[in-house]
């Protein structure tokens, strides 16, 4: 099968966050940046569909400046084939017109899967999938925990808000990629090796207007600080009474 | 003066609280701006009409009933596409969604067969002139970036919530409409739905979330934090990324970064050390109450009322108070 996986730079979550002095994004100084964790997942169900059908290729596309040039040598130290960047002066928070970018470099690819993690911890949005294949005018699978794909058609499981729900599709198809899989895997040396020869084209991105801007970033309000109200079971009745009374949730 | 279309979000023709949470906001919005229309559209099989009541109660002038017996299941394509078709008759400034499963399904289709813009997990929303200015939490909540949409009509998705239902006594006219594509066609077909549980309360419903860590020691303590859920009623069970890795509990109920982001009235976090990443599912909870034996988890950081101990016994005996409490009400 011919798969692309759509993939996002994005910081580690774990990082303790300062806002730039432009107060329009976040200060990057010191993060640690990688594939995004839902989008390495997809890197790894792609891989694993090829290595089980036979033939294929697997294209790995990313969006923004130069610096995801580092994020899909990963991929391709992962075992993608090949990657494209369709290259911007900034990551653009509008997810219409990165979608809008996509699907006009993966419209004449011939694709047969496209598969985005279900979304990126850095805006949590979860609009550029669905969105890629509403303009591709193809089958969409949001939030997908299985896949198979078999005859031409894919089978997918997605856990829903207290339900499961098992749906079927033909492709081409845009799948986007919950956890529930495989864990991705680690780039071996030779993959590290090999990922340096492998193709990395660069084009320019066709975003259209963007008419989603960031107008500013703030450290969200402390909750105020914890309070410890006692030792075990001889704290309860207090904080029954605290429940009735102060949080009035009881 | 601008209207504003509603997704009114129901499972098995019956609304869910998002609808509510959606439809209140989208009244909000439009009273701003001197008092335009909000439209809210529902879609199910025949009978989901009857929700019409409750939308007007919570602020719709109209309700668009879309009814057809193919819809017994959520269909996007057909959802997607009967909300633009609605959109494009005009006069629309917002089409306002809840950032839920079926909300996150629909919005970019929207957006992308009407070519405007769309902002997701919104918190707070307004219109500034030419503009809708838009509040969201990003960085797994740690970071909050207001946004500026520049354009006549935009797709709005509302975090679960974060708007609170409101009741405004108005009648609700009802018109009905077809769907705008033959739910026979649609490429995506559900084959099986398993529900979760009879009866279930979901997490982003619950008012209430009991939910328990490895300190509980083994997946049949669980029933204690099931127990404590039963004694408020309006309780769901949630878990953290430890124990549904250790198969505990489903991957559905777990709460955090890669799961469930939940802000309830009351949240009890059991025998959880309080890792970032659960935080990040759980911290705009109203309250948020922590028992765990270390003094020092990180939970007790963010937790309104903490007791040191052990959950095991301490869980039981909070269970008979609350059960007392809610009888002596």
């Amino acid at each position: 099968m011919k798969i692309a996986v759509c993939i996002k730079r994005t910081p580690d979550s774990e990082s303790r966050f300062r806002i730039a002095a432009s107060a329009t994004s976040i200060d990057e100084a010191g993060l640690k940046f990688d594939i995004d964790d839902f989008a390495s997942y997809a890197v790894e169900v792609a891989l694993q569909l090829n290595e089980k059908q036979g033939p294929g290729e697997t294209v790995a596309i990313a969006v923004g400046p130069d610096v995801v040039q580092e994020t899909l040598r990963k991929a391709m130290s992962m075992g993608v084939d090949r990657a494209v960047q369709l290259k911007t002066d900034v990551m653009p928070y509008d997810g219409l017109a990165v979608a809008k970018a996509l699907a006009a470099e993966l419209k004449a690819g011939g694709f047969d899967l496209i598969l985005f993690g279900k979304h990126a911890f850095d805006t949590s949005a979860g609009i550029v999938g669905t969105a890629t294949a509403e303009l591709l005018g193809v089958s969409c699978v949001t939030a997908a925990t299985k896949l198979d794909i078999a005859n031409g058609r894919g089978t997918a499981r997605r856990e829903l808000e207290g339900v499961a729900e098992i749906v079927e599709f033909p492709l081409p198809a845009v799948v986007t990629i919950d956890e529930g899989f495989a864990r991705p895997r680690y780039p071996s040396l030779k993959g590290i090796m090999s990922a340096k020869k492998k193709p990395l084209e660069t084009k320019p991105a066709q975003l259209g207007d963007v008419r989603v801007k960031v107008k500013s970033m703030a450290l969200p309000p402390d909750r105020p600080p914890g309070r410890i109200i006692g030792d075990g079971v001889a704290a309860v009745p207090e904080l029954v009474r605290l429940l009735q009374t102060e949080a009035k949730v009881l | 003066m601008a209207n504003v279309l509603v997704f009114a979000e129901t499972r098995a023709n019956a609304l869910r609280k998002v609808a509510l949470e959606t439809v209140s906001a989208a009244r909000a919005l439009a009273d701003s701006t001197g008092g335009g229309e909000v439209h809210a559209l529902v879609a199910g099989t025949p009978g989901v009409a009857s929700v019409a009541e409750q939308l007007g109660q919570h602020g719709a002038d109209v309700v668009i009933a879309v009814e057809h017996p193919g819809l017994a299941n959520f269909d996007r394509e057909v959802v997607a596409s009967t909300l633009a078709a609605r959109a494009k008759s005009g006069g629309y400034r917002g089409i306002l969604i809840g950032f839920s499963a079926q909300g996150r399904d629909i919005g970019p289709r929207i957006a992308a067969k009407l070519d405007v813009p769309i902002v997701t997990d919104i918190v707070e929303v307004s219109v500034a002139g030419d503009a809708i200015i838009v509040k969201h939490p990003a960085y797994a909540n740690k970071v909050i970036v207001t946004l500026e949409v520049n354009a006549p009509l935009a797709v709005l998705s509302i975090r679960p919530s974060a708007f609170a239902p409101k009741v405004v006594a108005r009648t609700a006219r009802t018109e009905t409409m077809a769907p705008a594509s033959d739910p026979s066609a649609s490429k995506v077909v559900v084959k099986e739905v398993i529900e979760g549980g009879k009866g279930k309360l979901d997490l982003g419903e619950a008012p209430v979330i009991i939910a328990g860590g490895r300190g509980l020691k083994a997946p049949e303590n669980f029933k204690l934090a099931e127990d404590l859920a039963a004694a408020f009623g309006n309780a769901a069970v949630g878990a953290t990324r430890a124990v549904t890795d250790e198969g505990w509990r489903p991957h559905s109920d777990q709460i955090g970064q890669t799961g469930r982001q939940v802000s309830p009235q009351l949240y009890v976090a059991v025998g959880i050390s309080g890792a970032i990443q659960h935080l990040a599912g759980m911290r705009s909870s109203k309250t948020i109450v922590a028992i765990n034996k270390d003094k020092d988890a990180p939970i007790f950081k963010v937790a309104d009322y903490g007791i040191v101990g052990d959950v095991l016994e301490v869980l039981p005996v909070l269970t008979q108070a609350v059960r007392e409490a809610k009888a002596g009400h």
